[in-house]
């Protein structure tokens, strides 16, 4: 899409944003917050991937399986693999079911693998991760698995891999998410006003300037995507258009105003401390007539008028 | 338990919904109410509870149990609660023989890396018995509170994991409920702290936060209740539901009403 396909284009290609996010491959950062939830909305992802026939990988992190496949129906669930870092992430049963190589293990895996269709990766979630990884070992992982077409010594054809992370933005410092955030191809932010959810999308293609679009949406029970126009102008919080402003300066019982002639005098006003050379000379040339100065003295009633200093008796 | 507060969340001792996190937490206010309530609730709804409580004795639990009708100690006798006192056994971790590791071990240990022994405490206290027979309806896990952990010098990620162990056995293996209390520090810098309140956020399916009103103290309405109800497991057209409340503790129960409606005001 050239930008000046977008320009053209209506509400048409606005809409259609939401829904292209996995076209362009790389990674999609989700970014949700403890108010406005990003799952359903990756889930909602993941069904669309699933519909389009890719192959679909999650690393389930902070749900079990079940409660992941729940409100999938079966020809999507059967095209989802879910590896299972929910039960035992860090392994406290010491059981050998444990997963080798931890969640990037089995992300590494997924990219070794021998098919070449298109692939999506859905994290649930990037904050655990990024809790429990190095945010290097992280951030170098993603650029690898999301860089895999440039990989050099690759043969065979891949096809396009995209990475859907689910990030609580409160978990992390800005250090961290600016990161991942730099890292990734379309940011999603989740928001929204008096039950109506937006996505705000921020994306960057390659050689093109970054776009930005909120939409609104809503996600249906069984996980499709509804694209919304916007909250309904009613339920939007505006002052009353009935009752006009009210100017406080209009019944006061002093002036705040200033007429044109007491402000041209105001503006005329030298400050005392500003120096002009007419107020330097005159201060350094005594005006003629001006007498020396005179101090006259009325002595009162009880007045000492001895002249003798009173400290001469003092024998220091 | 709260009659009124039962209304609110729509919910009764017979007909709780199962496999649910709820998150407690207050800021500018003291939400141990609201443990008590819970308490309560459970314990009338027959279900096998663990209570791990830190933050106060066992008898001060058992005085307000008994105002809201239930009684802690027939509970333990009976086998349906289980009760770690932390400030009791917090003292036995460093008297009591090396045999197996105590729920707490980590105060002993210079770094303690996680709350394993803690989670397996709990694992233990609400596994099902062998035998056949039911006699409680689900297990219920409630921890008041886990800031207290925080101050006992775990990392706030040590403190998810535990929370994320309990909750994968709780509530997913065991069809179980789980109440957390965490402090909201508020204006203070806390990072570990609004780390580990915002990861049990996340992981919630109800968050009731009890907060001091933002004009300071009053007699009369003692703070306010923010109900926000998550991670249903159907999306619904209309997202996350959030209410506001104000309340008034008196000695055995606790009044709610709208905001600004305090019969003390009309």
């Amino acid at each position: 899409v050239t930008l000046s396909e977008g320009a053209r284009a209506g509400t048409g290609r606005e809409l259609g944003m939401l829904d292209s996010l996995l076209s362009l491959g790389g990674l999609v950062l989700l970014r949700d917050s403890v108010e406005w939830e990003g799952r359903s909305l990756l889930k909602a992802l993941v069904k669309k991937s699933a519909l389009c026939g890719e192959q679909v990988h999650i690393l389930g992190c902070e749900v079990s399986e079940e409660e992941f496949r729940e409100g999938f129906d079966s020809n999507i669930n059967n095209r989802l693999v879910y590896h299972d870092f929910f039960r035992d992430p860090l392994n406290w049963s010491k059981t050998e079911e444990a997963l080798p190589g931890g969640p990037l293990g089995a992300l590494r895996a997924i990219c070794k693998r021998t098919d070449p269709g298109p692939v999506t990766i859905a994290l649930d979630s990037l904050s655990w991760l990024l809790l429990h990884l190095p945010c290097t070992t992280l951030c170098q992982a993603l650029h690898a698995v999301s860089h895999q077409d440039s990989c050099p010594g690759d043969s065979s054809p891949v096809g396009k891999v995209s990475v859907l992370g689910l990030l609580h933005e409160e978990l992390h410092g800005p250090g961290p998410v600016g990161a991942l955030s730099s890292l990734a191809q379309t940011e999603v932010t989740l928001g929204g006003t008096k039950g109506q959810a937006s996505a705000h999308i921020l994306c960057r293609r390659p050689r093109q300037r970054p776009t930005d679009q909120t939409q609104w949406f809503s996600i249906l029970p069984d996980f499709s995507l509804d694209l919304q126009e916007g909250p309904s102008v009613e339920s939007q919080p505006c002052s009353d258009p009935h009752i006009p402003p009210v100017d406080p300066t209009t019944h006061l019982t002093f002036n705040l105003h200033l007429s044109k002639k007491e402000r041209e005098a105001r503006d005329s006003l030298i400050l005392p401390f500003q120096f002009s050379s007419e107020k330097q000379q005159a201060l350094l040339r005594p005006r003629p007539g001006q007498a020396t100065s005179h101090i006259f003295y009325e002595p009162d009633a009880y007045d000492d008028l001895d002249q003798e200093d009173p400290d001469d008796d003092l024998d220091i | 338990m709260f009659v009124e507060l039962n209304n609110l969340l729509n919910t009764t001792p017979d007909r709780a919904e199962q496999g649910k996190l709820t998150l407690l937490c207050d800021a500018k206010t003291d939400g141990s109410f609201l443990v008590h309530h819970f308490l309560s609730f459970y314990l009338k709804a027959n279900c096998k509870v663990c209570f791990v409580a830190l933050f106060q004795s066992f008898s001060h639990y058992n005085i307000v149990g008994q105002k809201l009708g239930v009684n802690l100690t027939v509970a333990r006798e009976r086998g349906q609660l289980v009760f770690l006192e932390g400030l009791k056994s917090a003292v036995d971790v460093f008297f009591q023989t090396q045999e197996e590791p105590h729920p707490l071990q980590f105060l002993r240990e210079a770094n303690a890396g996680n709350l394993k022994p803690l989670f397996e405490f709990v694992r233990e206290a609400l596994k099902p018995v062998d035998g056949g027979e039911a006699r409680w309806t689900y297990p219920v896990l409630l921890v008041d509170d886990l800031s207290v952990l925080l101050s006992l010098g775990m990392g706030a990620v040590a403190v998810l994991d535990f929370i994320h162990y309990c909750r994968a056995t709780v509530c997913w293996e065991l069809k179980g409920n789980m109440v957390i209390l965490v402090h909201d520090s508020g204006d203070v810098e806390d990072e570990e702290n609004d780390i580990l309140l915002n990861g049990v956020s996340h992981q919630s399916h109800l968050i009731l936060r009890a907060e001091g009103l933002a004009t300071g103290f009053c007699r009369d309405v003692h703070g306010q209740l923010r109900i926000l109800w998550r991670r249903p497991s159907q999306p619904t057209a209309q997202r996350d539901q959030s209410l506001t409340y104000q309340y008034k503790i008196q000695d055995k129960s606790v009044s709610f009403f709208a905001k600004g409606m305090s019969p003390a005001v009309l």
